[in-house]
């Protein structure tokens, strides 16, 4: 039986509720199932091309395109390339700043948290018209130091193009993990590291044993966001590839949906591709979860 | 960094002797000094870091008060024959009509007031999640959290195919709209809520008859007003981010956000062999990071409790 009062929380929650929910309902849930809908069908252009287009129902074809699809396929692989360099140069750069700063040995800290930061409070788009600036010969001063220095590096080459994407993604979120990185090492209970002094454990020692595995949950989370911000590598292959002919028009898995949509018009296709881009970075998060739990409980 | 995530410091185990400064500097001892584990070696390893975050910064900020000959001409990190900030903006602020300030209006529009809005029904639902009783909530709860898991960049063609059945492709709210969605937001709230908001005072609110509508508005949003902030900073950066989306929905430069009208720009410069419009980029690149770099210095409490808060519980 309801009280007035849990009646007024019932009241009071559809009123404080309702405008996410029915906005979050009108932009993700409706276009997922929407998209869902068109990604079961196909556009045919009867004879030839008199009658005009036709939706036709495909059933699971267009899923079956693009599995099927190597421009798709290499997308992911890519992608994975690109986790490969860019997860543990990231990651493990932010782990190292963060226990250095944490070290009681390092001078303005604060100073060093807000410069390492800083790239973050740039947006992703101009990040990378920056560096593609800095890629570019006869603009960069970087390529004539190295070319001074006897090393030739086109950083818009084939070769390339994986470590030059890397490393803006490096530049823009290294810091941003190690601020959060410090502050799960500040939360580290004294105590236990009182106790690994005592046992005679110096300062690498106590940071290898001790913080790193204290602070577990914080670098899983970490590791969780990066990847799936991965598969969603769109804007800075996107700049470089208006720069350099290495990257192709569906280099990764978002750029192909872009080019299956506005240059081949075939958007069954990239309604099938979109969904499972969302669905495979649904289902890593959900596989990180569960993973950086069991870690925490252990 | 907020309440929720500070351990307090156990006072029986710091010995009397140590002074009272920061909890970093009050945990060690100095330390016999070995070659990268000195001060000065930590310190470089550091100062090396932020060479490394600075210059491309410095770059930017150097390279848009250089002429076109001195861009290409001069070193990258130096300054270079003539100051031409002044002519380069003037330029900035009349190319293509003026357009550039169109832009700017934009942003502000799509990230500041998208983010104003996100943030308020993003407080408004955690609050709701953490402190009010209702049928069927953890399972509403576990519909957002579905909604942080799908990421943002894969719903913009569901997005636009959805907006062309709508007739809102090319129009401001084909942008806008998205942006007041933000279920990670939700969560956080959730987080702040349960650490800022005590029940007992709810149930002192409730005792002298407040309603509940009432006692968020009067109680529960100013005790959130740090979170609040915080969400606001999180989906403003999000928005201001944003590039994938603004690129498939708009084709009217009139409604670009500034990252889209750049990117325009720069590859305009690049196809069209404009070498003028390069400086374009980079001016206004300059323009549109300065504001930023300034508030998020500002707000750094803000940021660094939101960032904390969502990764060290």
């Amino acid at each position: 039986m309801a009280t007035p009062s849990t009646r007024g929380q019932r009241g009071a929650a559809a009123l404080l509720l309702s405008p996410f929910l029915v906005l979050f309902a009108a932009v993700t849930l409706a276009p997922l199932l929407h998209t869902a809908w068109l990604s079961l069908f196909t556009t045919r252009t009867s004879g030839l091309g008199f009658a005009g287009a036709r939706s036709v129902f495909a059933g699971l074809d267009n899923y079956a395109r693009a599995l099927s699809d190597p421009g798709f396929r290499d997308g992911f692989l890519v992608v994975a390339a690109y986790c490969a360099v860019y997860i543990p140069v990231m990651i493990g750069g932010a782990l190292v700043l963060a226990l250095l700063l944490d070290s009681g040995l390092a001078r303005a800290r604060s100073f060093f948290q807000l410069a390492l930061f800083l790239p973050h409070a740039v947006p992703g788009l101009i990040a990378a018209l920056i560096w593609v600036y800095l890629y570019t010969p006869g603009l960069s001063p970087v390529v004539d130091l190295l070319r001074s220095g006897g090393i030739d590096i086109g950083f818009l080459s084939a070769d390339t193009a994986v470590l030059s994407t890397a490393n803006i993604a490096v530049w823009e979120w290294t810091g941003y993990n190690m601020v959060i990185f410090y502050a799960a090492l500040q939360a580290v209970p004294r105590e236990t590291l009182d106790a690994a002094k005592v046992d005679g454990a110096g300062a690498l020692r106590t940071a290898l044993s001790v913080k790193v595995p204290m602070i577990r949950p914080a670098v899983a989370l970490a590791v969780l966001f990066t990847v799936i911000g991965s598969v969603q590598l769109f804007t800075e292959p996107k700049v470089i590839y208006s720069a350099s002919t290495a990257i192709g028009s569906s280099w990764t898995p978002n750029m192909y949906v872009q080019t299956a949509a506005f240059q081949n018009n075939d958007f069954g296709l990239a309604a099938a591709a979109s969904l499972l881009i969302a669905l495979f970075a649904a289902a890593l998060s959900f596989a990180v979860t569960r993973i950086s739990r069991r870690g925490s409980q252990s | 960094m907020t309440p929720a995530v500070r351990h307090p410091a156990e006072p029986a185990a710091t010995p009397a002797t140590t002074p009272p400064t920061s909890p970093a500097r009050r945990r060690r001892a100095p330390k016999p000094p070995s070659a990268l584990l000195s001060r000065a070696g930590v310190t470089a390893v550091l100062a090396l870091a932020t060479v490394y975050t600075l210059a491309p910064l410095t770059w930017l900020l150097l390279s848009s008060t250089k002429s076109r000959a001195d861009l290409f001409g001069t070193n990258g990190f130096a300054l270079g024959e003539e100051m031409h900030l002044a002519e380069n903006l003037r330029h900035l602020f009349s190319a293509d009509g003026g357009v550039y300030l169109r832009w700017l209006a934009n942003t502000v529009a799509y990230a500041g007031g998208g983010a104003l809005l996100a943030a308020l029904f993003g407080v408004a639902a955690g609050y709701a999640f953490d402190k009010l009783a209702f049928p069927g909530k953890e399972r509403l709860f576990a519909l957002v959290l579905l909604g942080v898991m799908v990421p943002g960049t894969a719903l913009a063609i569901p997005l636009y195919l959805l907006a062309a059945e709508a007739g809102l492709v090319n129009t401001f709210w084909g942008v806008f709209l998205p942006g007041l969605v933000f279920p990670f937001g939700v969560y956080l709230a959730r987080v702040f809520s349960a650490a800022y908001v005590p029940d007992e005072v709810l149930e002192a609110a409730r005792m002298d008859g407040a309603g509940e509508f009432r006692a968020f508005c009067r109680i529960g949003l100013p005790m959130l007003a740090p979170g609040f902030v915080t969400i606001f900073l999180f989906q403003f950066t999000q928005i201001w981010n944003s590039f994938f989306l603004p690129l498939v929905m708009l084709s009217d430069q009139d409604l670009y956000p500034v990252n889209l009208g750049l990117y325009v720009w720069y590859s305009s410069a690049l196809a069209q062999g404009h070498p003028e419009d390069y400086l374009l980029a980079v001016v206004g690149s300059l323009v549109a990071v300065a504001p930023l770099i300034a508030v998020f210095l500002m707000l750094q409490r803000f940021w660094k409790s939101g960032m904390t808060a969502g990764a060290v519980k």
